[in-house]
């Protein structure tokens, strides 16, 4: 089903993230793509992510296409001005990727190519837009477009930045510039969504909560004390006492969905290189 | 005003090789504030280059090398900056160029970088806080510039990324997006302002060139 179609119903809504090769291999991904076809609703293809120079998000939505999965492409606002911008928002239609997820992108400093210009010449909000506008049949310079894109937009959203307020401020802003559905950052406890969720609930755009396979109990040290996302001391004990890590870390996610599940949209899954489990991890959600 | 840093002096050497006759120029404006082209530090740029084997055959500190009539007047005619092989440079890009396009005949030094506009919070700390966008929208952000001030340049909000106030990017900046958020949350009407979607019309503008 069209992921435009997907988001009208009230269907639990699953999509995966799935990032692109360092190079022109793509077999791998695409055969770990298959196994996840007819089990989720979205496979989301990262851009470039955390600023590392990767295969294009573009190419591997076109090939996910040609092997039955619904694409979502991602798109930052971090490498393109405004008229790349434009123009691989045309190609992509062009190629039948409608799905376009939109962000502001890693900046180049947290990447692997440290001195790359960071070019944030629209902004998320004004690349929203900007897509809305296309589909009106005119760009940004107020020229007239020879046929005209149609596209389900999507965009991000912290639950957990401080101050909620400010963040929600932009998520309605986000909304009003024409996204329908938003994908979270990783959460690890449904207590601190509370009000998030309390929050969004009567907003007219879908919201996925973030779900991520955490593989090992450094990676959750990592991420808790680096990118300072709260990760219950629990689940670490848990991850670094298993005699599977991996194994405990598919329990986690499937028991985190389990209890997001009755009060969210839906969830979208991060794997980080392990997307061959997260059949498992839906086979155990309750 | 323009903040400026000097060159290391083995690249303005570097960029003498074979001139044996030079003239130091220094800036009585920002690069004087800036501690990087007043008297003193032509003075002692001077001596340093006198050092290695140089004839300096005078210095002058220009009231402003970014005005090209003060170059016309002071330093077009200069006797002593006649006599030199190379005109040495203690002023910011702007004033290297307004020099190359009074005497485009001379061999010009850069020794500064020309960093940024700032604001001065103390000698030698430096704030960065407008670059110079051309369209100034801070009304409608509490007065910070997210512009400048956010690594990303966001002009509608923030990414989400800040931890702690701080901004993803860089651990040791506020997040101006929280900065903005707090001031404004003080003046209701303002946050209205915060909520209109601020489109891209005129944001981008890479050089603002007037010549009349
Ligand atoms: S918006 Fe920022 S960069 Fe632009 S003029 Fe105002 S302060 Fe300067
Ligand atoms: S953390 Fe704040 S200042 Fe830094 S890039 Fe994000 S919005 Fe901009």
């Amino acid at each position: 089903m069209k992921f435009a179609e997907t988001l009208k119903t009230k269907k639990f809504i699953i999509t995966a993230e799935l990032f692109p090769p360092k190079g022109i291999n793509v077999q791998s991904l695409l055969d770990k793509a298959k196994l996840l076809r007819g089990k989720i609703d979205g496979f989301n293809v990262t851009d470039n992510q955390r600023a590392v120079m990767r295969l294009g998000s573009l190419a591997i939505c076109r090939l996910l296409l040609d092997q039955g999965c619904e694409p979502i492409m991602q798109m930052t606002c971090r490498d393109r001005n405004r008229i790349a911008l434009q123009s691989d928002l045309l190609s992509a239609n062009t190629l039948g990727v409608e799905n376009i997820l939109i962000l502001s992108g890693d900046h180049p400093s947290q990447g692997d190519h440290k001195e790359a210009k960071p070019v944030y010449d629209l902004d998320p909000v004004q690349l929203l837009k900007t897509a809305r506008a296309l589909e009106t049949g005119v760009d940004l310079a107020g020229k007239k477009l020879d046929g005209s894109p149609q596209f389900c937009l999507g965009a991000v959203v912290n639950p957990m930045a401080d101050p909620l307020d400010l963040q929600l401020a932009m998520v309605e802003k986000k909304i009003e510039a024409g996204a329908q559905f938003f994908q979270t950052q990783p959460i690890f406890d449904f207590k601190l969504l509370e009000t998030f969720v309390a929050r969004t609930r009567d907003l007219p755009a879908k919201i996925l909560i973030g779900v991520f396979l955490l593989k090992s109990a450094q990676v959750a040290i990592f991420m808790k004390e680096k990118l300072g996302i709260n990760i219950s001391p629990h689940y670490i004990d848990r991850l670094s006492r298993a005699a599977s890590p991996v194994d405990e870390g598919i329990n986690i996610a499937a028991e985190l969905i389990s209890q997001l599940k009755p009060h969210v949209d839906g969830v979208h899954i991060m794997a980080l290189g392990l997307e061959e489990h997260i059949s498992e991890i839906l086979d155990k959600v309750k | 005003m323009i903040i400026t840093k000097q060159k290391d002096i083995q690249k303005i050497l570097g960029q003498l090789k074979g001139k044996d006759r030079v003239f130091v120029v220094g800036c009585a404006a920002c690069a004087t504030k800036c501690a990087t082209g007043g008297e003193e530090q032509v003075r002692i740029l001077a001596e340093e280059l006198a050092k290695n084997q140089k004839k300096v055959t005078g210095t002058i500190v220009l009231d402003t090398p970014c005005d090209m009539r003060i170059v016309k007047k002071e330093l077009l005619h200069n006797e002593k900056a006649g006599l030199a092989e190379s005109l040495v440079l203690l002023s910011c890009g702007a004033g290297v160029q307004s020099i190359a396009q009074v005497c485009p005949e001379r061999d010009l030094v850069p020794a500064l970088d020309t960093l940024f506009l700032g604001s001065i919070e103390r000698l030698g700390n430096f704030n960065q806080y407008c670059s110079l966008c051309g369209d100034c929208i801070i009304d409608e952000t509490a007065g910070l510039c997210p512009v400048t001030r956010c690594a990303k340049a966001l002009v509608n909000g923030p990414c989400g990324g800040a931890v702690n106030g701080k901004c993803e990017v860089n651990s040791g900046q506020d997040c101006v997006w929280i900065l903005i958020y707090e001031k404004l949350q003080k003046n209701p009407t303002n946050i209205k302002k915060y909520r209109k979607i601020k489109s891209n019309a005129s944001i981008s503008k890479p050089q603002r060139i007037k010549t009349r």
